[in-house]
C-alpha cells in the first residue's frame, strides 16, 4: 500500500482543472458532470463514420498494465487512438518485493520516452496516486484500476450508462451487488452516485464479503438480495474474482449464485423499469443468470461502448486546457 | 453589456443574391451547404431555403479541431458534426456568422477533408472583422466591421437573426 494524501490536491490544477484522474472521491458533482457532458459528445462522434478527432495528435499515451485486463486495457488504447495518439501497451509483471524501487526506475524510462499520459493498472492500492505524485509536471495519469481503491473510469461509464437510459440521479435507487470488500469498482461507484446526488444507494452481499463500517459512505446494507433488490432501479453487479474462492470467504460458487447471483426470478423483485449493469467479463452462472445477461434490461455492451467515450473524455480533459499551468511552471523554473 | 445592434435582413439578402450569381458564375453544380455550429447553422438554414438547394443541409461543430485545445481546452457540450451525405468531389457552401482571425475555418477545412475530397469549398460569412492570422478569406460576405478592442460581436437568433455588439465583461 502506498500512503495516501488528498487526491485533490494532485488531480486538480490550479485552475481547478482535471489534471490526473486517479479517483471520483472527493470531485464536484459539477466536474462529474463535465465528465459526462464530454463523453457524451464522444458518444455522438464514436457512431460516425469517421472515428477519428485530432485532439491528441503528436502526445504519446503509454498503457502501462502492471495487472492483466483486457477491456480496460484496450478500450483505453481504442480512446488514445481515436483521439490521433500515439499509443504504447506495456504489461509488466511485477515481482511483489521492491515494488517502489521498480516503479519508479519503469517511470523514468517512460519519461525518457517523452511520454505525455500514464494509464496506469495495478494491484496495489494507491499505485496510481504514487505515479501522479512522481511524474514530470507535464505528464497526466489516468487510474485505470489499483488495487481494491479506485477505477475511477469504470464508474464513470456507469454512470453515463445510468444517465441515459434514466435522464438523472436523484429519483434513483441503486444496488451494488457482490463482493464489495475486494471491489475498487463499488468504491469508485459509491462515491459517484453520492456526489451525483442517487436518492438511496444499497449494498447488497455476504457478511464475509462486506467492508466493516461501509455504511460510513451512505449506503444502507443488505445482505438478503430479495429484501435489498426490492423497487431497486438500478442493479450493478460485481464480478465475483474467482480466485477469492480459495480463500474461506466463501462456501461454493454455486450457493453464492442461489444467494447472490442474479436471476430472472429475482430480477422481479426490481422497479418495471429497472436497468442491469455488469463491469465485466461476466461470469454466466455464477453471479448473473445468462438469460439477464443477454436481457433486455442489461446494459452490458452498452457499458464497453460508453467506456470509450468516457475514456476519451477524461484523457482530452486532462490534456486540454493545461498549457497555462505549464507555462507557468516552465517559467518559475 | 450590449452596445448596439446591427439587423441582418437587407445583408442576408444581399448574401443570397452574391452566392446566386457566384454559383453560377464558378458552376457550382448540386451544391451542399455546411453551416459551422451555432451561429452557422442558422445562416446555412436561411441561405439554404432562400436559395432553394435540393441537398439537404450539413452541420460542422469544429470543437475536436480548435488549434487552441491544448490551451484552452475543450467546451464539453459539442454538438456532433452532421453531414448527410458524402463531401467525396461535392461544391461545398461553408457558412460561418463571422470570420475573424480564420483559425475557425482552418479548423472546419481539415473536418471536412477526413470525410472526403470535395470539389470546392466556398466561403460565406456573415461579418469579417478584419482580424486575419490565417491567409483564407470569404468568397461572399454581408459586411465589414471594425471593433474596438474591448469589444466582441455575437449573433442571437435563430429568429429573428441579429448581431449584438457587446463590451466584453473582463477587457
Amino acid at each position: 500500500m502506498f500512503e495516501q494524501q488528498d487526491p485533490n490536491l494532485i488531480q486538480l490544477n490550479s485552475a481547478g482543472q482535471l489534471k490526473h484522474f486517479l479517483t471520483t472521491e472527493g470531485l464536484s458533482r459539477e466536474m462529474l458532470t463535465e465528465i459526462l457532458d464530454t463523453a457524451d459528445s464522444f458518444v455522438d462522434m464514436s457512431a460516425q463514420q469517421v472515428k477519428k478527432v485530432p485532439l491528441l495528435r503528436g502526445k504519446t499515451v503509454v498503457n502501462l498494465f502492471f495487472e492483466a485486463s483486457t477491456r480496460t486495457a484496450s478500450t483505453f488504447e481504442l480512446a488514445a487512438k481515436r483521439l490521433s495518439a500515439d499509443v504504447l501497451n506495456l504489461n509488466i509483471k511485477t515481482s511483489s518485493t521492491s515494488k517502489g524501487e521498480t516503479l519508479k526506475d519503469t517511470l523514468m524510462t517512460m519519461e525518457a520516452m517523452h511520454s505525455d499520459m500514464f494509464i496506469v493498472r495495478h494491484s496495489d492500492s494507491g499505485a496510481a496516486h504514487y505515479i501522479a505524485s512522481n511524474v514530470t509536471p507535464h505528464v497526466a495519469v489516468i487510474n485505470a484500476g489499483d488495487g481494491r481503491h479506485a477505477h475511477p473510469t469504470q464508474a464513470m461509464l456507469d454512470m453515463l450508462t445510468i444517465r441515459q437510459h434514466k435522464g438523472g440521479f436523484e429519483h434513483l435507487t441503486v444496488a451494488i451487488v457482490g463482493d464489495i470488500l475486494h471491489s475498487r469498482v463499488a468504491r469508485s461507484q459509491i462515491h459517484a452516485l453520492r456526489t451525483l446526488g442517487a436518492r438511496e444507494i444499497r449494498v447488497i452481499g455476504p457478511t464475509t464479503l462486506l467492508p466493516r463500517h461501509i455504511e460510513a459512505l451512505g449506503v444502507t446494507v443488505y445482505t438478503d438480495m430479495c429484501q435489498g433488490l426490492k423497487d431497486v432501479d438500478v442493479v450493478m453487479m460485481l464480478r465475483l474474482q474467482k480466485e477469492r474462492m480459495q480463500s474461506a470467504l466463501l462456501p461454493s460458487e454455486s450457493e453464492f449464485y442461489s444467494l447472490y447471483g442474479l436471476t430472472e426470478e429475482k430480477l422481479k423483485l426490481t422497479h418495471p423499469d429497472s436497468i442491469v449493469m455488469h463491469p465485466g467479463p461476466i461470469n454466466r452462472g455464477v453471479e448473473i443468470e445468462t438469460s439477464v445477461a443477454d436481457g433486455p434490461k442489461s446494459m452490458i455492451l452498452k457499458q464497453v461502448t460508453n467506456g470509450i467515450a468516457v475514456r476519451m473524455a477524461v484523457m482530452s480533459m486532462a490534456m486540454g486546457g493545461q498549457m497555462t499551468d505549464h507555462q507557468a511552471e516552465r517559467e518559475s523554473e | 453589456m450590449v452596445s448596439g445592434v446591427i439587423k441582418v435582413d437587407h445583408l442576408l439578402t444581399k448574401m443570397a443574391e452574391d452566392l446566386i450569381t457566384l454559383i453560377k458564375v464558378r458552376q457550382l453544380d448540386n451544391p451542399m451547404v455546411i453551416g459551422i455550429h451555432t451561429g452557422g447553422v442558422w445562416l446555412a438554414e436561411h441561405l439554404h431555403q432562400q436559395l432553394g438547394i435540393e441537398s439537404p443541409l450539413g452541420t460542422l461543430d469544429i470543437s475536436f479541431y480548435r488549434d487552441d485545445f491544448s490551451r484552452a481546452g475543450l467546451n464539453p457540450k459539442v454538438q456532433p458534426s452532421a453531414l448527410p451525405s458524402a463531401t467525396e468531389d461535392r461544391h461545398i457552401i461553408l457558412v460561418d456568422d463571422v470570420i475573424m482571425s480564420g483559425r475557425t475555418i482552418r479548423a472546419a477545412m481539415n473536418e471536412l477533408f477526413d470525410y472526403g475530397r470535395p470539389a470546392s469549398i466556398t466561403l460565406v460569412t456573415l461579418l469579417d472583422l478584419n482580424r486575419r492570422e490565417l491567409p483564407i478569406q470569404a468568397d461572399v460576405t454581408g459586411d465589414t466591421l471594425q471593433l474596438a478592442d474591448d469589444e466582441q460581436v455575437k449573433l442571437t437568433g435563430p429568429v429573428p437573426l441579429a448581431l449584438e455588439i457587446r463590451k466584453k465583461d473582463n477587457p
